[in-house]
C-alpha cells in the first residue's frame, strides 16, 4: 500500500472505492462500458437504475467475484485483483483475493445465510475460520453484532425460522463480524414483504452515521435520500447521472432518469 | 416469489399460505369407492397363491434341501465375506467419489480433467472387465516398484504376494463405484445454492472452506439417498467378483457348492434369501436416513428451539408453512431440486 508511506493526511484522501473506466464483459455481452466513479471515506452512496443496468455486476467487481474486462479499481488505494510492479498487472493467487474480500462486506438481495447454521454460528463462521480468532472471543462479538441489529433473542435461531427481515439483520450482522472497511449492499431489502422492508433500511441508516463506507444498490428512494451522500443513475452499463440524491431526485437532467424515476417513485 | 398463487378463501392481507386449506371445517362426503382396485387385488392373490402352493410341492425346488443349506456353515461365512465385501468397497467408494466430485467442481482446469478422465474410464467399461483385469493385474505388473523411475527401485515386492484376490475384489469394486458415487455426490453439490458459495467466498473464505464447511454439508440430504442405493447395488454386484477370482462370497460359494451336490436349484434359493435378508435390513436402514435428512431444515430444529425464546414471542418459532402468521416469511432459498436419477443405471 502506498498511502501508509506518505502520512495520515493523505490516507484519508484516498477514497474508499475508486473506478477507472471499469468494463466488464460476458462473451460478447458487454455489461460494463466504462464505469468511473469514487466514493470517500465514511460516505454513502446509492446505485440505482432499471434491471439489467449492471449494478449487480458492478457491485460484485468491486469484490472480486466478478473478473475485470478492462479498467482498474482500487478499494482503500489498493488495486482489486491483481498486483501492480514495474507498470505491469499481476493475477493475484486467490489467497490474496480473499484476504483482500476479507476487509469488505457484501450483503445479498435474497440474504444467503448459512441454512445449516444458526444465527450465531453464521456470524461467527468467518472470524473463526478466516481470522482464526479464538472461539470465545468470537462468539462475545457475534453475540453484541446480533444485539446490535435487534437480534439478541434470535441468536441460536436457524434461517428457516426467521423472518425475511431478521434474516437480512443476521446477514448484515455475518459481514460486519469481519470488519469490513466497505460495505456492499445488493438490494438487500427487495425480497422483503413491505412491512419488513423498514427494520432492515434502520440497521443500515445506524450503520451510515457510524461512518461505514457503504455502495447500495436499492430502489428505496426515500432511503436514498435520507442516507445516501450521493446518488448515481447506471442504465445500460454506463454512469448516465450522479450527484446529490436530493438534487438528482428533485431534478433529474437526463431523459433516462427521469424517465426511471417517475416509475420508481 | 415473483409467482403468485391463486389466493383462498382467508387470503387477507396476509400472503397466501402454500396450502390454503380452510381448517375451519372437516368436509364430510361420501368416498370415491375403487370396486376394480379390489377386483384385481384378489385376482393377484389367487394366482400368487396357486404359485405358492404349486411351488411347495415341486420337487425341482427341493426345500428340505434348502433347509439344510440355509444355515450350513459354508454359506454362513460367505455372507460374511460378502458384507465385508460391500462394506470395504462402498467405505473406499465414498471417500474416493467426495475427492472425485469435489475434483470435477475445482476451479484448478487440470484437477477437473483428472477427475473426468477418472470417470470417462470407469463409467465407460464394465464392473466384470474390470475385476478380471485386477484379477490379472499381476501378469501386467509383476512387482510393484517404489523409488524413482528408471532407477534401482528402494522397495520391490511381487504383486501376487501383496495383493490376494480379496484386496483385488474389493480395489476393484471400490474404484468402479467410486465413479458412480462421484456423480452422485457431485449432483449433491450442485443442488446448493449458488449464493451459499457466493456469500462463503464474499466473507474471504478459500474454496476448500466453502467446500468443506458450506456446499458439502448442506448437499447431504440429496447424496444420502441414492447412496443407500447405491449400497443395496454394491452388495448384489459383489456376486461379480468370481472375475477376479474369488471365490467365498455368497454366489461363487453355493455356486461351488451345488457343482459338488448336482443341485443348483436349492442353493441358489438360499443365496437368493440371504441377499434378500441383506438388502432388507438396508432398505429399513435407507428408510429411516432418508427420513432423517429428507425433513427440511425448517422443521429439523424446532423442537429444540421451541423452548428457547424467553420473549413470549411466538412469531420466529411457528413452522414455516401454513400458519397464516404475518410476520412469518417463507425462505426465499428454493427447495433443492430433488435426487437427480443417474448412477443407478448400469
Ligand atoms: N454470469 C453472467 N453471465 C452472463 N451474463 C451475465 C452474468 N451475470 C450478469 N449477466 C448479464 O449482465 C447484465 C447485467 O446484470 P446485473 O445483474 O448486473 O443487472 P442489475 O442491474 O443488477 O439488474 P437487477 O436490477 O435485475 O438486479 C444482464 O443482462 C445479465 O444478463
Ligand atoms: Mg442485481
Amino acid at each position: 500500500m502506498s498511502a501508509t508511506t506518505v502520512g495520515p493526511a493523505t490516507t484519508v484522501d484516498v477514497p474508499m472505492v475508486l473506478a477507472e473506466q471499469v468494463t466488464k464483459s460476458f462473451g460478447s455481452n458487454e455489461v460494463l462500458k466504462g464505469i468511473t466513479l469514487e466514493v470517500k471515506r465514511g460516505e454513502v452512496m446509492c446505485l440505482v437504475g432499471p434491471s439489467g443496468s449492471g449494478k449487480s455486476t458492478f457491485l460484485r467487481c468491486i469484490n472480486h467475484l466478478e473478473v475485470l474486462s478492462a479498467g482498474r479499481l482500487s478499494v482503500d488505494g489498493e488495486l482489486i485483483g491483481y498486483r501492480e510492479s514495474n507498470g505491469k498487472l499481476y493475477e493475484m493467487a486467490p489467497k490474496e483475493a480473499s484476504k483482500q474480500r476479507r476487509d469488505i462486506g457484501m450483503v445479498f438481495q435474497r440474504f444467503n445465510l448459512f441454512p445449516h447454521m444458526t444465527a450465531l454460528q453464521n456470524v461467527m463462521e468467518a472470524p473463526l475460520r478466516v481470522k482464526g480468532l479464538p472461539k470465545a472471543k468470537v462468539e462475545s462479538t457475534a453475540r453484541d453484532l446480533l444485539a446490535r441489529v435487534g437480534l439478541a433473542d434470535r441468536a441460536d435461531y436457524y434461517p428457516a425460522h426467521l423472518s425475511g427481515g431478521q434474516q437480512q439483520r443476521v446477514a448484515i450482522a455475518r459481514a460486519l463480524a469481519m470488519e469490513p472497511k466497505l460495505m456492499l449492499f445488493d438490494e438487500p431489502t427487495s425480497a422483503l414483504d413491505p412491512e419488513l422492508v423498514g427494520e432492515v433500511l434502520d440497521v443500515m441508516k445506524g450503520l451510515a452515521k457510524e461512518g461505514m463506507t457503504m455502495i447500495v444498490v436499492t430502489h428505496e428512494m426515500g432511503f436514498a435520500r435520507e442516507v445516501a451522500d450521493s446518488l448515481v443513475f447506471m442504465d445500460a452499463g454506463v454512469v448516465v447521472e450522479s450527484g446529490l440524491p436530493s438534487e438528482v431526485l428533485a431534478n433529474p437532467r437526463h431523459a433516462r432518469t427521469q424517465a426511471f424515476l417517475s416509475k420508481v417513485l | 416469489m415473483s409467482t403468485t398463487h391463486p389466493s383462498g378463501p382467508a387470503a387477507g392481507s396476509t400472503p397466501p399460505p402454500r396450502d390454503a386449506v380452510s381448517t375451519s371445517e372437516p368436509i364430510k362426503a361420501i368416498r370415491l369407492r375403487h370396486p376394480w382396485r379390489v377386483v384385481f387385488a384378489v385376482l393377484l392373490m389367487a394366482i400368487f397363491a396357486l404359485f405358492v402352493i404349486d411351488a411347495a410341492f415341486r420337487p425341482a425346488y427341493d426345500w428340505p434341501a434348502v433347509g439344510k443349506y440355509l444355515f450350513d456353515r459354508r454359506i454362513s461365512m460367505a455372507a460374511l465375506v460378502t458384507i465385508q465385501l460391500t462394506v470395504f468397497s462402498m467405505v473406499i467408494a465414498i471417500i474416493l467419489g467426495v475427492i472425485l466430485a469435489v475434483m470435477r467442481l475445482s476451479p484448478n482446469p487440470v484437477v477437473k480433467s483428472v477427475a473426468w478422465f477418472y470417470l470417462w474410464i470407469f463409467r465407460g467399461t464394465p464392473v466384470y472387465v474390470q475385476l478380471t483385469i485386477w484379477g490379472l493385474i499381476s501378469l501386467i505388473y509383476t512387482s510393484i516398484d517404489i523409488g524413482i523411475p528408471f532407477m534401482d527401485p528402494w522397495v520391490s515386492f511381487s504383486t501376487n504376494a501383496a495383493l490376494n484376490t480379496f484386496t483385488l475384489a474389493i480395489i476393484g469394486l471400490a474404484l468402479n463405484e467410486a465413479a458412480y458415487m462421484a456423480e452422485i455426490v457431485r449432483a449433491g453439490l450442485l443442488s446448493v445454492d449458488k449464493g451459499q458459495e457466493e456469500a462463503s467466498i464474499a466473507l474471504g473464505m478459500s474454496w476448500s472452506q466453502t467446500m468443506t464447511r458450506v456446499i458439502l454439508p448442506q448437499s447431504m440430504r440429496v447424496i444420502i439417498p441414492p447412496t443407500g442405493n447405491e449400497v443395496i447395488s454394491m452388495l448384489k454386484t459383489t456376486s461379480l467378483v468370481t472375475a477376479v477370482p474369488f471365490s467365498l462370497e455368497l454366489f461363487t460359494r453355493s455356486r461351488d457348492i451345488s457343482a459338488e451336490t448336482f443341485n443348483p436349484i436349492p442353493l441358489l434359493i438360499v443365496a437368493s434369501i440371504w441377499y434378500l435378508f441383506f438388502t432388507s435390513i438396508l432398505m429399513v436402514g435407507q428408510y429411516f436416513l432418508e427420513k432423517r435428512f429428507s425433513r427440511g431444515v425448517g422443521d429439523r430444529q424446532t423442537d429444540k428451539s421451541d423452548p428457547a425464546p424467553s420473549t413470549g414471542a411466538i412469531t420466529g418459532v411457528v413452522p414455516v408453512i401454513g400458519s397464516g402468521q404475518p410476520t412469518v416469511v417463507l425462505p426465499p432459498k428454493t427447495d433443492a431440486p430433488g435426487t437427480t436419477g443417474d448412477g443407478g443405471a448400469r
